[in-house]
């Protein structure tokens, strides 16, 4: 496999992208958004009673479950690209004039997998960073240190965020093959993201600990091996032959 | 240059291309000629290695389709005009250009020297920063075809490439081709317009799943029932009438003053008919000799085979 064909053909996405304003938006806005209210929200519940911020032991537990959410956002935010990437693709039919390239289908799927993939690990991990040093600002009075970074972030925000980003693309590719409407890949593909809001809603009804390293670490090997099948069945679906004659 | 062997393809039940048999020398204009589900695309796109066939051989300048460590080897000295033009329409047409010469590793000298080349002769280079999405169906058309020259391709799969363009642009792009057939490129061309088959291939194959018949245009209108000639007289009369029977001409038919033969090889025997008609005391006016069309040519091979 040739990386620097992948690279071509992600390159000729991002200057797509860059034309595209809902991808521009769903990778600028949506992370900023969660960045700045969570922190302002947090901010705002601590001073709201005249208090001088969230008592301490409420924070130690709430702010690992916060930074979960990038891991929503990373089940979320590669949906919008990925769906274009593949099924825009179908709509502008420039699929078949690809697929008549000297490439292999691996090195298109890689291609049109880093294309979903990079621009939203950016986003959401520059919005993580943002997100880190407003909580800090926050929230250092009460718990006087800085509570980023912390290991448990960066195994959230390094190891389990990309895992779950690379699962959005290739359910997001699995999806493209069975639907011809972008909006509509869109759709199921943001289906993705509610098993990770079920895992967030179960750390808030203190059903799973997301503080404590462990439990990040079975969700990160659970991750790991739906990454696994999940690329097999892409890679199974992302065939020429596939694509040209039984995709919708 | 392109060669197949009894080249099938099925799905499932269907047969979508059965037992085809051709040579494509190099430099030549092949056509395909068929009707819609004749298995034109599917015949193209076994021969790029997009799809597996089923069974036959199949090969392009030596490399056999079909075997895994040949199809990079074939999509490398290939290009391909599908049916649909496959634009980027959020690019301009240089960096649709540049992305297709980028996959095919030219170099940014070769890629720049192929894009103003092929731009300037379809006069869109004025247009080379502007969005392809902003372009009309011919512009586009013209465009996709120069992506799938970008690489210097040594042959060329294309795809009903006038197919919902208007009469203009149909014309430009058939211009195109027939430039293109002066560079001495392999052209394989798949098309339902007999008139382009005509003007543009060198050889036409009309296939309808199987191959129905292949030779040159001229060839194949020949097939069709040869030619007639038409002889307007002044006046018909017995005695012309009955020299003409004299003749070995064949179907002859008398409407008015004017008579319509079969004939084998107008040259010789128009020549033989109208001195018959002079000897017999009659004037002719004008002599025509009117061939079967390709069009009549394809209809009866296509008709037959439906029947």
């Amino acid at each position: 496999m040739r990386l620097s064909k992948s690279w071509i053909i992600a390159s000729k996405d991002f200057k797509v992208f860059m034309k595209k304003k809902n991808i521009l938006y769903s990778l600028i806005v949506v992370p900023l958004i969660v960045s700045l209210l969570l922190p302002a929200v947090i901010g705002y519940a601590g001073h709201r009673s005249g208090a001088p911020g969230m008592p301490a032991a409420e924070l130690v537990v709430l702010l690992p479950s916060l930074t979960f959410f990038y891991l929503i956002l990373a089940g979320l935010t590669p949906t919008t690209i990925a769906s274009y990437t593949i099924v825009g693709e179908k709509v502008e039919k420039s699929l078949e004039r690809l697929l008549a390239t000297p490439t292999t289908d691996s090195e298109i799927l890689l291609g049109k997998g880093l294309a979903a993939f990079l621009p939203p690990i950016a986003s959401i991990l520059g919005g993580a960073a943002i997100f880190m040093v407003l909580v800090d600002l926050v929230t250092r009075g009460t718990l006087g240190y800085d509570f980023f970074p912390n290991w448990n972030a960066a195994i959230v925000l390094f190891v389990m965020v990309p895992f779950a980003a690379i699962m959005s693309v290739e359910w997001n590719v699995i999806v493209s093959a069975r639907v011809s409407d972008v909006r509509v890949a869109q759709q199921i593909g943001m289906l993705l993201v509610l098993p990770f809001a079920g895992i967030y809603v179960a750390s808030e009804l203190h059903l799973i600990s997301l503080g404590t390293t462990s439990n990040l670490l079975i969700i990160t090997g659970i991750l790991l091996a739906v990454d696994t099948l999940l690329l097999f069945v892409a890679k199974a679906t992302f065939r020429r032959e596939e694509i040209l004659t039984k995709w919708k | 240059m392109i060669e197949t062997v009894n080249l099938t393809k099925k799905f499932g039940d269907l047969t979508a291309v059965d037992g085809l048999t051709f040579r494509v020398k190099e430099g030549e204009v092949f056509g395909f000629l068929g009707p819609n589900g004749a298995g034109k695309t599917t015949a193209v796109r076994m021969l790029c290695c997009l799809i597996s066939k089923t069974s036959g051989e199949a090969s392009i300048a030596g490399y056999e389709v079909g075997k895994d460590a040949d199809a990079l080897k074939i999509r490398r000295i290939i290009g391909l005009v599908p049916d649909n033009v496959g634009l980027y329409d959020d690019l301009s047409a240089y960096d649709n250009l540049d992305f297709y010469g980028k996959l095919y590793d030219r170099t940014e000298p070769q890629r720049k020297e192929s894009i103003q080349r092929f731009l300037t002769m379809l006069g869109l280079w004025e247009k080379k920063d502007v969005m392809v999405g902003t372009f009309s169906k011919g512009m586009k058309q013209k465009l996709g075809i120069a992506c799938s020259l970008v690489h210097d391709p040594q042959v060329l799969f294309m795809d009903e490439p006038t197919a919902n363009l208007d009469p203009e642009s149909a014309k430009t792009v058939r211009d195109f081709i027939l430039d293109l057939k002066k560079e001495k490129r392999t052209i394989l061309l798949n098309t339902h317009n007999l008139d382009e088959a005509q003007r543009v291939c060198d050889k036409i194959a009309i296939l309808n799943t199987k191959l129905m018949a292949m030779g040159t245009p001229e060839e194949l209108e020949r097939s069709a029932g040869g030619r007639k000639t038409v002889i307007q007289l002044v006046q018909a009369s017995d005695a012309i009438l009955a020299a003409l029977r004299k003749l070995p001409v064949r179907n002859m038919v008398v409407e008015g003053s004017k008579l319509t033969v079969d004939v084998v090889d107008p040259e010789k025997e128009n020549v033989a008919i109208v001195d018959a008609i002079y000897s017999a005391g009659g004037h002719v006016q004008t002599v025509t000799v009117v061939g079967s069309t390709l069009e009549e040519a394809y209809l009866k091979l296509v008709r037959r085979d439906e029947k």
